[in-house]
């Protein structure tokens, strides 16, 4: 990481800014809630000699005391923090008993949530029943983050990286390569096994879809984007997410409906302990691992190549 | 002395939660920030997973039919733990993006001389 120029601390500036220590504290507390400091498009000249020239920049800032009162805040907080966190613990109930505040909600997902759901998971039958809609919004949440990520890395961005920031380029190592090309295909196969056993054991969408999308992030180390390019491309990344996201919407929409209003539904229970029962938390359990893993892998391709 | 030495596990997790928060505020370097806050999401899970333990029971997974409250722990803080990861990953890639975007423009990750570089640059303006 390259270290910026050390400004020498002797500069008129300093005392200029500085003054006494309740003016300094008030500029600095300015500056954190100046609109006018957030990234408007800045001049691109000054972009310019702003790497080469001498300008000091540490100078600018007040530095002594601000810097002062704040590690004394800071450390006061964090004293604070820890001791109420410590006694807090000391209240509450000791750990890995049997708890008597187990509440009627903890209760009835137990006892009637395999007759419910159809989920021999308990956990799944919460996330993907009782509690879709939070699911749902997580799958947002995750596409939300991968859409700013998109926004924020594209290439085209004026700001370049120092040119002394150099990557490894790993693609053409063959020990990798033979290593990836070994391991890869067990890895799908796992990632699958976890994404569709996620109604029947420990697993599930979130974490067979992240397991896929490492998979995928290793055939594009070793390999290169060209060739993980061709499993997820830009524009099956967004067929796919856009087509689960929707699926997830519409399909939690009708049995949620259904439910509510006591209608027959087309989407039985099954047995539970089959692998095609439980509803819809089988393809909502893909659904969201298509998503999950083409984020993962999205995420990855963006802060390394800064495109898919 | 309460129950503090019965709730080690919850102990060591506000611990590493108040670690977290002490990176978060202490340290200048923006990645370094991160990794306290990454550290204060471990500090929730662990908290989370914790709260869910009952001495002597099953993982929430129905065995042979067995439905009894009696058998399996608390599957509501294992949920919960999921949403945490979540937003947790997605918030560390976007705040990533936002480090690898103000290292380009100003070629430092130091947050003092972000701010430095910044108030400069606006009363050039």
């Amino acid at each position: 990481m390259k270290k910026a120029k050390k400004a020498p601390k002797t500069q008129p500036e300093t005392a200029k800014v500085s003054g006494t220590a309740a003016s300094s504290i008030k500029k600095w507390l300015d500056f954190d809630l100046d609109i006018d400091s957030l990234p408007v498009p800045p001049p691109r000249e000054s972009a310019e000699d702003d790497g080469g020239d001498e300008t000091p920049l540490l100078s600018r800032i007040p530095k002594s005391a601000p810097r002062f009162v704040y590690t004394a805040l800071a450390a006061i907080c964090s004293i604070v923090l820890t001791a109420t966190l410590i006694l807090t613990v000391e209240g509450m109930p000791r750990y890995g008993e049997d708890q008597d505040y187990m509440d009627t909600v903890t209760y009835e997902y137990i006892t009637h949530g395999m007759e419910y759901t159809g989920a021999v998971n308990i956990v799944a039958g919460i996330i993907l029943e009782y509690r879709a809609f939070d699911t749902l919004g997580e799958s947002f949440v995750l596409f939300c983050a991968v859409t700013c990520v998109l926004v924020l890395l594209r290439a085209d961005s004026a700001d370049s990286m120092p040119e002394d920031v150099v990557f490894r380029d790993l693609s053409h190592d063959a020990i990798l390569r033979r290593t990836v090309l070994a391991i890869v295909p067990l890895v799908f196969m796992f990632g699958v096994y976890v994404l569709l056993n996620g109604h029947l054991s420990p697993g599930g969408g979130f974490s067979g879809g992240a397991v896929i999308g490492a998979g995928l992030v290793m055939v594009s180390v070793a390999y290169g984007g060209d060739v993980s390019g061709r499993i997820v491309s830009e524009r099956v990344f967004k067929i796919v997410t856009t087509c689960a996201l929707s699926f997830y919407c519409l399909g939690k929409s009708y049995t949620f409906f259904t439910g509510a209003n006591g209608l027959h539904s087309i989407v039985g229970n099954g047995t539970p302990g089959n692998i095609l029962s439980a509803g819809l938390i089988l393809p909502l359990n893909v659904a969201v691992g298509m998503v999950v893993a083409c984020t993962v892998y999205g995420i990855y391709r963006m802060f390394d190549k800064r495109s898919f | 002395m309460g129950n503090l030495l019965y709730n080690y596990e919850e102990a060591v997790a506000l611990i590493l939660f108040s670690i977290g928060f002490m990176t978060l505020l202490f340290h200048k370097n923006l990645l370094r920030k991160l990794i306290g806050m990454n550290i204060m999401d471990s500090g929730v899970y662990l908290f989370l997973a914790s709260m869910g333990y009952i001495y002597g029971r099953r993982a929430p997974i129905v065995e042979n039919g067995d439905v009894s409250a009696e058998h399996y722990v608390n599957p509501v803080p294992a949920s919960l733990v999921l949403t945490g990861i979540v937003v947790s990953v997605s918030v560390t890639a976007v705040m990533l993006s936002l480090a690898v975007r103000l290292y380009e423009r100003y070629h430092t990750l130091n947050l003092d001389e972000i701010y430095a570089a910044a108030r400069t640059r606006r009363e050039h303006r």
